[in-house]
C-alpha cells in the first residue's frame, strides 16, 4: 500500500512539473528542437532543474543498502553502448521531433483533456507491442 | 526567443527531480515514464498497481495544476493526426528498443552518471534536432 501511495504522490509531482514547465505544449518542445528557427531553450532549463535535484539526491540515496519501503533498488545493470540503444534512441528522437511529445507529456496531456494525448498514448502502446513482436522473432 | 520561459521551466524541472527522488528513495524505482508505461503490458499484480498509481498521478497532477493555472495549457490545433500517430509509434518503438526516454535516460540515468544514458540522450537530442530541421525547413510540412 505504501508503495502505491508514494507512486501516486510522485506521479502528481511529475504531472505538475510537466505542466508548469509547459512540456505538455508540443509547440514548445518542437521550438526547442528547432535550432534553425525561433529557438526556445526552455527544455534545457527543465532538464537542469530536474538534474539539480537528482544529481545530488541519487548518489546519496544509492549509498544505502535498500530503499525505505522495498527490499532492493531496481536499477538497470546494462552499461554497454550497443546498437539497440543507439538505434532505439535515434528512432525515439525522430518520433519526438515529429510529434513534439515524449512519453511523460503524452500521459500528462490526458489530464489536460488533449485529444492529441489520447492519440499519442495509443500509438506509443502500438509501438511497444510491435517492438515486443519484432524483438521476439 | 520570445517564448523562452526559464523560471517556470526550471521550477517544473525541480518538481520532476523531486518526483524522481521520492520514487527512488521510497520505492527503489527509476521514474522512467516509457519503462513504467511499457511495464503495464506484462506486469505481475504487484508490479501493476504502483505503475497505474504513478501514471494516474501524472494525469491527476496535470489536471489539478490546470485548474489553478489554465494559462499554462496551450493545446495545439490542426496538427495532422496521421503524422502524430506516426510520431507516437516511433516514440513507443524507439523507447522500448533503447530502454528509455527523456525521463529515464536524461533525468535519472545521467544522475547515476550512466555513460549509456548520456549516449542515449545525445542520440535522441541530435535525432530530434535533425527531424525538426527536415520537417520544418526542408519538407516544410508544418508551418513554423
Amino acid at each position: 500500500m505504501k508503495l502505491i501511495v508514494i507512486a501516486l504522490i510522485s506521479g502528481i509531482l511529475f504531472g505538475v512539473g510537466l505542466t508548469l514547465s509547459q512540456m505538455t505544449n508540443p509547440n514548445k518542445v518542437i521550438n526547442f528542437l528547432d535550432l534553425a528557427g525561433n529557438w526556445d531553450p526552455s527544455l534545457i532549463f527543465v532538464m537542469l532543474g530536474a538534474l539539480s535535484v537528482t544529481l545530488v539526491s541519487f548518489s546519496k540515496i544509492l549509498k544505502h543498502q535498500r530503499p525505505l519501503f522495498d527490499n532492493e533498488f531496481y536499477l538497470s545493470s546494462k552499461t554497454a553502448i550497443d546498437k539497440p540503444l543507439l538505434i532505439g534512441a535515434a528512432i525515439f528522437g525522430i518520433g519526438w521531433g515529429i510529434s513534439g511529445y515524449c512519453p511523460g507529456p503524452s500521459v500528462a496531456g490526458l489530464g489536460l483533456g488533449h485529444i492529441e494525448a489520447v492519440v499519442m498514448v495509443f500509438s506509443i502502446y502500438m509501438g511497444f507491442i510491435v517492438h515486443r513482436f519484432v524483438s521476439k522473432g | 526567443m520570445e517564448n523562452f520561459t526559464p523560471v517556470s521551466a526550471f521550477s517544473g524541472g525541480l518538481l520532476i527531480g523531486l518526483a524522481a527522488t521520492l520514487l527512488l528513495l521510497c520505492n527503489g524505482r527509476i521514474a522512467g515514464i516509457s519503462g513504467i508505461m511499457g511495464g503495464l503490458i506484462n506486469a505481475t499484480r504487484a508490479e501493476l498497481f504502483w505503475r497505474i498509481a504513478f501514471l494516474a498521478g501524472i494525469v491527476l497532477g496535470a489536471f489539478l495544476f490546470n485548474q489553478l493555472r489554465p494559462d499554462f495549457n496551450q493545446p495545439r490545433e490542426n496538427f495532422p493526426i496521421w503524422l502524430l500517430a506516426c510520431g507516437g509509434f516511433l516514440v513507443g518503438f524507439g523507447t522500448r528498443m533503447g530502454n528509455g526516454c527523456t525521463s529515464g535516460h536524461a533525468v535519472c540515468g545521467i544522475a547515476r552518471f550512466s555513460v549509456r544514458s548520456m549516449a542515449a540522450t545525445i542520440t535522441f537530442m541530435v535525432s530530434g534536432f535533425l527531424t525538426v530541421y527536415l520537417i520544418r525547413h526542408v519538407l516544410q510540412w508544418v508551418a513554423t
